[in-house]
Protein backbone atom coordinates (compact mmCIF):
# COMPACT_ATOMS: atom_id res chain seq x y z
CA UNK A 1 0.00 0.00 0.00
CA UNK A 2 1.10 3.60 -0.89
CA UNK A 3 2.69 5.44 2.02
CA UNK A 4 0.69 8.92 2.30
CA UNK A 5 2.24 11.84 3.74
CA UNK A 6 -0.10 13.34 6.10
CA UNK A 7 -0.19 17.52 6.24
CA UNK A 8 -1.85 19.60 9.11
CA UNK A 9 -4.64 22.48 7.72
CA UNK A 10 -1.65 24.86 8.45
CA UNK A 11 1.30 22.97 6.79
CA UNK A 12 3.78 25.37 5.23
CA UNK A 13 1.85 28.88 6.36
CA UNK A 14 2.79 28.62 10.09
CA UNK A 15 4.63 29.74 12.40
CA UNK A 16 4.46 33.33 12.43
CA UNK A 17 5.67 35.78 14.56
CA UNK A 18 5.24 39.72 14.39
CA UNK A 19 6.30 41.96 16.92
CA UNK A 20 4.94 40.25 20.97
CA UNK A 21 2.35 37.47 18.94
CA UNK A 22 2.97 34.20 17.89
CA UNK A 23 0.73 32.47 15.93
CA UNK A 24 1.66 28.58 15.27
CA UNK A 25 -0.31 25.42 14.09
CA UNK A 26 -1.98 23.68 17.53
CA UNK A 27 -3.71 20.64 15.88
CA UNK A 28 -4.40 17.97 18.36
CA UNK A 29 -4.26 14.25 17.75
CA UNK A 30 -7.77 13.51 17.78
CA UNK A 31 -10.79 15.48 17.65
CA UNK A 32 -14.65 14.03 18.23
CA UNK A 33 -17.88 15.92 18.75
CA UNK A 34 -20.12 14.71 21.66
CA UNK A 35 -24.00 15.19 21.25
CA UNK A 36 -25.25 13.42 24.38
CA UNK A 37 -28.59 11.59 23.31
CA UNK A 38 -31.87 12.97 25.28
CA UNK A 39 -31.83 12.34 28.85
CA UNK A 40 -28.23 10.20 28.52
CA UNK A 41 -26.49 13.82 29.78
CA UNK A 42 -25.83 12.41 33.14
CA UNK A 43 -24.57 9.10 31.99
CA UNK A 44 -22.03 11.12 29.33
CA UNK A 45 -20.64 12.87 32.71
CA UNK A 46 -20.29 9.70 34.27
CA UNK A 47 -18.66 7.67 31.72
CA UNK A 48 -16.03 10.84 30.81
CA UNK A 49 -15.23 11.20 34.36
CA UNK A 50 -14.50 7.61 34.55
CA UNK A 51 -12.07 7.05 31.47
CA UNK A 52 -11.17 10.43 31.19
CA UNK A 53 -11.05 12.22 34.31
CA UNK A 54 -13.53 14.87 32.44
CA UNK A 55 -16.70 15.56 32.45
CA UNK A 56 -19.87 17.37 29.83
CA UNK A 57 -18.73 20.98 30.23
CA UNK A 58 -21.63 23.85 30.84
CA UNK A 59 -21.78 26.16 28.31
CA UNK A 60 -18.84 28.16 27.36
CA UNK A 61 -16.82 26.28 29.65
CA UNK A 62 -13.56 23.71 28.91
CA UNK A 63 -11.74 20.76 31.23
CA UNK A 64 -8.70 19.32 31.10
CA UNK A 65 -7.04 16.60 32.51
CA UNK A 66 -3.42 15.66 31.46
CA UNK A 67 -3.75 15.75 27.28
CA UNK A 68 -7.15 15.27 27.02
CA UNK A 69 -9.36 18.25 26.78
CA UNK A 70 -13.60 18.83 26.23
CA UNK A 71 -14.69 21.78 25.38
CA UNK A 72 -18.26 23.18 24.47
CA UNK A 73 -19.03 24.01 21.33
CA UNK A 74 -22.58 24.80 21.06
CA UNK A 75 -26.12 23.61 22.41
CA UNK A 76 -25.76 20.09 23.39
CA UNK A 77 -22.37 19.44 22.09
CA UNK A 78 -18.84 19.31 22.95
CA UNK A 79 -15.72 18.49 21.46
CA UNK A 80 -13.74 15.87 23.00
CA UNK A 81 -9.93 16.28 22.12
CA UNK A 82 -6.79 13.45 22.45
CA UNK A 83 -8.91 11.23 24.39
CA UNK A 84 -10.65 7.90 23.26
CA UNK A 85 -14.51 8.66 22.66
CA UNK A 86 -15.60 4.62 22.87
CA UNK A 87 -16.49 4.89 26.81
CA UNK A 88 -19.00 7.22 25.15
CA UNK A 89 -20.63 4.75 22.67
CA UNK A 90 -24.31 4.15 23.05
CA UNK A 91 -24.95 7.17 25.03
CA UNK A 92 -24.10 9.94 22.41
CA UNK A 93 -23.62 10.76 18.99
CA UNK A 94 -19.97 10.52 18.32
CA UNK A 95 -18.50 11.81 15.12
CA UNK A 96 -14.78 11.82 14.18
CA UNK A 97 -13.67 15.34 13.50
CA UNK A 98 -9.83 14.99 13.28
CA UNK A 99 -9.30 16.25 10.00
CA UNK A 100 -12.29 18.73 9.44
CA UNK A 101 -10.82 21.39 12.14
CA UNK A 102 -7.68 24.08 11.52
CA UNK A 103 -6.26 24.88 15.27
CA UNK A 104 -4.33 27.55 15.41
CA UNK A 105 -2.53 28.85 18.60
CA UNK A 106 -2.35 32.87 19.43
CA UNK A 107 0.15 33.90 21.96
CA UNK A 108 1.75 36.76 23.37
CA UNK A 109 0.93 39.32 25.79
CA UNK A 110 -1.80 41.23 23.63
CA UNK A 111 -3.23 38.45 22.27
CA UNK A 112 -6.45 39.35 23.83
CA UNK A 113 -5.73 42.77 21.89
CA UNK A 114 -5.41 40.85 18.68
CA UNK A 115 -8.78 38.84 18.58
CA UNK A 116 -10.53 42.13 20.02
CA UNK A 117 -10.29 43.28 16.38
CA UNK A 118 -12.08 40.04 14.74
CA UNK A 119 -14.12 38.44 17.60
CA UNK A 120 -17.35 40.68 18.62
CA UNK A 121 -16.91 38.97 22.37
CA UNK A 122 -14.84 40.03 25.53
CA UNK A 123 -12.07 37.79 25.78
CA UNK A 124 -9.88 39.55 28.42
CA UNK A 125 -8.52 37.41 31.26
CA UNK A 126 -11.21 38.94 33.41
CA UNK A 127 -13.96 37.82 31.30
CA UNK A 128 -12.47 34.94 29.69
CA UNK A 129 -10.08 33.45 31.98
CA UNK A 130 -9.39 29.76 32.32
CA UNK A 131 -11.32 27.31 31.87
CA UNK A 132 -13.36 29.76 28.94
CA UNK A 133 -14.39 28.08 25.53
CA UNK A 134 -16.94 29.58 23.37
CA UNK A 135 -18.34 29.30 19.83
CA UNK A 136 -18.18 32.42 18.04
CA UNK A 137 -17.37 34.08 14.60
CA UNK A 138 -13.53 35.59 13.52
CA UNK A 139 -14.66 38.14 11.50
CA UNK A 140 -17.08 36.00 9.32
CA UNK A 141 -15.75 32.80 9.72
CA UNK A 142 -17.50 30.53 12.55
CA UNK A 143 -14.93 29.50 14.94
CA UNK A 144 -14.12 27.70 18.34
CA UNK A 145 -12.03 30.00 20.75
CA UNK A 146 -10.56 28.36 23.67
CA UNK A 147 -7.86 30.07 26.65
CA UNK A 148 -4.50 28.65 27.29
CA UNK A 149 -2.12 28.88 29.52
CA UNK A 150 -0.37 31.99 27.57
CA UNK A 151 -3.07 32.36 24.93
CA UNK A 152 -5.71 31.14 22.90
CA UNK A 153 -6.76 28.07 20.83
CA UNK A 154 -8.94 28.84 17.57
CA UNK A 155 -10.20 26.47 15.30
CA UNK A 156 -11.65 27.06 11.92
CA UNK A 157 -13.17 24.85 9.68
CA UNK A 158 -10.19 23.06 8.03
CA UNK A 159 -11.23 24.57 4.38
CA UNK A 160 -10.90 28.15 6.29
CA UNK A 161 -7.80 27.71 7.37
CA UNK A 162 -5.36 29.77 5.14
CA UNK A 163 -8.13 33.12 5.61
CA UNK A 164 -8.19 33.07 9.17
CA UNK A 165 -4.35 32.78 8.51
CA UNK A 166 -4.70 36.13 6.80
CA UNK A 167 -7.13 37.52 9.06
CA UNK A 168 -5.04 36.71 11.63
CA UNK A 169 -1.34 37.88 10.24
CA UNK A 170 -3.02 41.39 9.47
CA UNK A 171 -4.13 42.07 12.62
CA UNK A 172 -0.67 40.50 14.24
CA UNK A 173 1.51 43.14 11.63
CA UNK A 174 -0.96 46.49 12.31
CA UNK A 175 -0.18 46.10 16.59
CA UNK A 176 3.00 45.31 15.62
CA UNK A 177 3.55 48.41 13.36
CA UNK A 178 1.82 50.40 16.48
CA UNK A 179 5.23 49.44 18.70
CA UNK B 1 -28.25 45.88 19.07
CA UNK B 2 -27.66 42.74 21.36
CA UNK B 3 -29.07 39.39 22.02
CA UNK B 4 -28.60 37.83 25.48
CA UNK B 5 -28.42 33.93 24.56
CA UNK B 6 -29.48 31.47 27.22
CA UNK B 7 -25.98 29.89 26.69
CA UNK B 8 -23.74 32.04 25.61
CA UNK B 9 -24.87 35.23 27.46
CA UNK B 10 -25.09 38.63 25.55
CA UNK B 11 -23.65 37.99 22.24
CA UNK B 12 -23.51 40.71 19.31
CA UNK B 13 -26.80 40.72 16.48
CA UNK B 14 -23.91 39.87 13.74
CA UNK B 15 -23.52 35.93 15.35
CA UNK B 16 -27.35 35.87 15.14
CA UNK B 17 -30.03 34.90 12.13
CA UNK B 18 -33.30 36.61 11.79
CA UNK B 19 -36.22 33.70 11.12
CA UNK B 20 -39.35 35.97 11.59
CA UNK B 21 -42.68 35.80 13.93
CA UNK B 22 -43.13 33.29 16.44
CA UNK B 23 -45.74 32.42 14.67
CA UNK B 24 -44.18 29.12 13.31
CA UNK B 25 -44.01 27.35 16.34
CA UNK B 26 -47.66 27.37 16.29
CA UNK B 27 -48.33 24.86 13.52
CA UNK B 28 -51.76 24.08 12.83
CA UNK B 29 -52.81 20.73 13.97
CA UNK B 30 -54.00 18.26 10.37
CA UNK B 31 -57.10 18.62 9.08
CA UNK B 32 -57.36 22.35 10.30
CA UNK B 33 -59.35 24.99 7.90
CA UNK B 34 -57.72 26.83 5.29
CA UNK B 35 -57.85 29.96 7.13
CA UNK B 36 -55.33 28.47 10.20
CA UNK B 37 -53.17 27.68 7.51
CA UNK B 38 -53.77 31.06 6.00
CA UNK B 39 -52.95 33.10 9.38
CA UNK B 40 -50.23 30.47 9.71
CA UNK B 41 -48.25 31.01 6.06
CA UNK B 42 -48.97 34.59 5.43
CA UNK B 43 -50.83 36.56 7.80
CA UNK B 44 -48.23 38.68 10.56
CA UNK B 45 -49.09 41.71 12.84
CA UNK B 46 -46.52 44.41 11.86
CA UNK B 47 -46.24 45.93 15.70
CA UNK B 48 -45.13 49.01 16.63
CA UNK B 49 -44.21 48.11 20.41
CA UNK B 50 -43.55 44.62 21.75
CA UNK B 51 -43.22 42.16 19.29
CA UNK B 52 -41.88 37.73 19.68
CA UNK B 53 -39.78 36.45 16.99
CA UNK B 54 -37.30 33.29 16.41
CA UNK B 55 -33.32 34.18 15.86
CA UNK B 56 -31.01 31.44 15.39
CA UNK B 57 -27.62 31.90 17.25
CA UNK B 58 -25.63 30.92 13.81
CA UNK B 59 -22.34 31.89 14.46
CA UNK B 60 -22.49 31.00 18.32
CA UNK B 61 -24.23 28.38 20.13
CA UNK B 62 -26.95 26.91 16.89
CA UNK B 63 -29.43 27.29 19.14
CA UNK B 64 -33.20 28.91 18.08
CA UNK B 65 -34.40 31.54 20.40
CA UNK B 66 -37.83 33.24 20.90
CA UNK B 67 -36.79 36.70 21.32
CA UNK B 68 -39.56 39.35 22.82
CA UNK B 69 -38.37 42.49 22.24
CA UNK B 70 -39.83 46.31 21.60
CA UNK B 71 -39.58 48.07 17.85
CA UNK B 72 -39.66 51.16 19.07
CA UNK B 73 -37.45 51.12 21.61
CA UNK B 74 -34.80 48.38 20.70
CA UNK B 75 -35.27 47.02 24.29
CA UNK B 76 -34.87 42.74 24.25
CA UNK B 77 -37.43 41.62 26.82
CA UNK B 78 -36.74 38.53 27.27
CA UNK B 79 -34.89 35.68 25.41
CA UNK B 80 -35.76 31.49 25.69
CA UNK B 81 -34.94 28.70 24.02
CA UNK B 82 -37.19 27.77 21.53
CA UNK B 83 -36.58 24.05 22.76
CA UNK B 84 -38.45 24.47 25.96
CA UNK B 85 -41.93 23.83 25.59
CA UNK B 86 -43.86 26.78 27.40
CA UNK B 87 -41.29 29.25 24.29
CA UNK B 88 -44.34 28.08 21.97
CA UNK B 89 -47.01 29.99 24.68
Amino acid sequence: MAELIALSATEGLLPLTHGALTLAGAAPDRITSVQPFKGKEAAVTKALKAAHGLGFPAPGRALAKGDARILWTGRGQAFLLNADPAPLAGLAALTDQTDAWATLRLTGPAADQALARLVPVDLRPAAFGAGSAIRTGLNHMMAVIARVDDGFDIMVFRSMAATAIHELETVMKSLAARG
Amino acid sequence: MRIPCPLCGPRDRREFYYYGADDYLRRPEEGAPPEAWDAYLHLRDNPAGVTRDLWHHEMGCSAWLVVTRNTVTHEVISVRLASEKEAAK
